[in-house]
């Protein structure tokens, strides 16, 4: 390359090229790597197993609670009685979110008092919002330990009432999450799925 | 530098200066891509080792993503892979490139190795580039047999059940070799299992790891060119080869265009004809491995026919495998049983012509043969065709002796 060869260089000419040609490169490097990424996202098969389930309560009796999974992840389904509901308001001092107003921790429609589309039935998820432990019930009522009955975590000792409502001073930062469910029937209620509102 | 740095008291250079004190960037990219110079009069037949080291890299991403979904299973093998055509988002895309690139890495590495003998790019002194260069061809035809087993189809379990009984022609140590590939008595789960492992770690290593060391080889020494000058023996006063022009930006910016046109037809491939007839993706395999019916017709992918072909044209189970090895083995020894004094097919004479031109028809003939039926006039025309091949490279030092060469130019010539 001689002098006149340097002189001829187009240098802004061969700068718009290059960054052309990167700017481009970048584009389809981003577009091929949309299969690779949304490949990792859940399967048509894991959306199928993670379809609503059906549960039906006919059988439960106050103050009983069964398990159940929904997308492998555990719910609880508590009917609680008539004294356990008359419970509810009297720690609401003592909650960290008493009026359900993180509103990621619920639908709509069970942002109550109770929690719940019928105040008889709480359904929430069975993973502490600390670090997703099953917390264990413990419905018993014992005033010597200022305890009036709910979910108690054993991992790093984190409580909720009998609506799922975080105690202050524990370190779960929220109630428990209520998922998406409504009741086809009485007896029966859907979970994973909901009409909106209830 | 030291003075002037305890004089301002802070250090000079930067941040490339900081990392290249620690490890040398800036002087692994000189030796490698910025100063290394290869020649200005490169052909399209040299576009095809960058291409393969794009083939490889398509395979390694696309193997490491169906890898998070194939379950190595005999029992879940097959539904797997239709789990991840179906259900998996793009899944179908992923295994039809990797499918197809495996495929387009033997098309790219066979027409890297026919540039080779070309221009004689295995001579003197690029001896060593040319022996690893075939291992890594070794490596890849091990990694296509192992991958061809694992989505369990009938071609993948009696494909494998062919090749793998191969091994029992040795005599005395064959059946007992055979048990230690297949890890059991017939090819089945361990097997698989163990196919697995080979396909996504040991030979995978061992291809980056050789493609790594073909690269240095080659870089020490320096690239071939179409007129097979060495650049090195005419250098300018400030040292570099005068016809030699750096690899970046140069070369690069030119095989990015290479590399564009080769992902058109990759992708035309991929979306269009994934199976290729029948080559790519054999239909027998499209059915789950029955262990007890055999596909009437058995041939492996179409990058093994043409030495498929050689080994059923010998009526000799010993001997079939013996010159199967051989027919593989050969190429090898490429540097020394080519006597000719000049390396590029421009300064060669008409014998060398003649007998490449036969060779490549040879092996395109061989390939089809092997994918034909093993009936009476194939058998023939492969017997015929497999002694050609070992013609070819067995009479190379006696025609090369012979043959008139032209005299070569002191440095690259342009034509047209």
């Amino acid at each position: 390359m001689n002098e006149d060869d340097v002189d001829r260089i187009d240098r802004n000419r061969r700068h718009f090229l290059t960054v052309a040609t990167a700017v481009t490169g970048v584009v389809g490097v981003g577009f091929a790597a949309i299969p690779f990424l949304s490949s990792l996202k859940p399967s048509a098969r894991a959306q199928a197993l993670g379809a609503p389930v059906e549960v039906p309560i006919g059988s439960l009796q106050p103050g009983e609670m069964i398990r159940v999974l929904w997308r492998g992840r555990l719910v609880f389904v508590l009917r609680r009685s008539e004294e356990m509901l008359a419970r509810l308001p009297e720690s609401l001092a003592d909650l960290r979110d008493p009026d359900s107003e993180v509103i990621e921790q619920q639908p709509d429609y069970t942002a109550n008092e109770t929690r719940s589309v019928n105040p008889e039935f709480l359904v929430v998820e069975g993973s502490c919002t600390h670090l997703g432990c099953a917390p264990l019930e413990d419905f018993e009522v014992r005033p010597a330990e200022n305890w009036g009955g709910g979910f108690f975590c054993p991992c790093h000792g984190s409580k909720f009432d009998l609506a799922g409502r975080v105690y202050k001073g524990v370190p779960a930062p929220t109630n428990l999450r209520v998922p998406p469910h409504r009741f086809v029937r009485d007896d029966l209620i859907l979970i994973g799925q909901d009409t909106g509102a209830a | 530098m030291a003075r002037i740095e305890a004089e301002v008291g802070k250090p000079q250079g930067g941040f490339m200066k900081w990392i290249d004190d620690r490890f040398p960037f800036t002087e692994t990219m000189k030796y490698h891509a910025t100063e290394y110079y290869a020649s200005k009069n490169f052909n399209w037949w040299y576009i095809f080792g960058v291409l393969a080291f794009v083939v490889l890299a398509i395979q390694l991403v696309t193997g490491i993503f169906l890898t998070m979904n194939y379950k190595p299973a005999a029992a879940e093998a097959f539904a797997s892979v239709e789990y991840i055509m179906r259900d998996v988002e793009w899944g179908w895309l992923i295994r039809y490139m990797h499918s197809t690139g495996a495929s387009f890495f033997f098309i790219v590495v066979y027409l890297h190795m026919f540039r080779a003998m070309l221009y004689g790019s295995y001579k003197k002194p690029r001896e060593l580039i040319w022996i690893i260069g075939m291992m890594i061809f070794f490596v890849l035809m091990a990694e296509g047999f192992a991958g061809y087993l694992l989505p369990w189809g009938q071609m993948s379990y009696w494909g494998a059940q062919v090749i793998i009984s191969l091994f029992g022609a040795i005599p005395g140590i064959g059946e007992g070799l055979v048990e230690i590939i297949r890890g059991d008595y017939s090819i089945s789960d361990i097997t698989l299992n163990r196919f697995f492992a080979l396909h996504v770690i040991v030979l995978p290593l061992a291809l980056i790891g050789l493609v790594f060391v073909h690269i240095v080889a080659l870089h020490e020494v320096g690239s071939n060119n179409p007129d097979g000058v060495e650049l090195k023996e005419q250098k300018g006063a400030d040292g570099v080869p005068l016809d030699g022009i750096a690899f970046h930006p140069y070369h690069t910016s030119k095989d990015l265009v290479g590399i564009i046109v080769f992902l058109m037809i990759f992708s035309s491939v991929v979306f269009f004809a994934p199976d290729m007839g029948g080559y790519f993706l054999e239909h027998a395999n499209f059915e789950p491995a029955n262990l007890t019916a055999t596909p009437e017709h058995i041939a492996p992918v179409w990058y093994f026919t043409p030495f498929y072909a050689i080994l059923r044209a010998v009526p000799d189970k010993l001997w079939g495998f013996i010159l199967f090895v051989l027919a593989v083995l050969l190429p090898v020894f490429l540097p020394w049983l080519d006597r000719a004094r000049v390396k590029s097919i421009r300064y060669r004479g008409w014998i060398y012509k003649s007998a490449l031109a036969i060779f490549v028809v040879t092996f395109l003939v061989l390939g089809w043969l092997g994918t034909m039926p093993a009936e009476d006039i194939y058998v023939l025309a492969a017997r015929i065709f497999s002694a050609i091949y070992f013609a070819f490279f067995l009479l190379m030092p006696y025609y090369t002796t012979i043959d008139k060469t032209k005299p070569v130019p002191d440095r690259v010539v342009y034509h047209g």
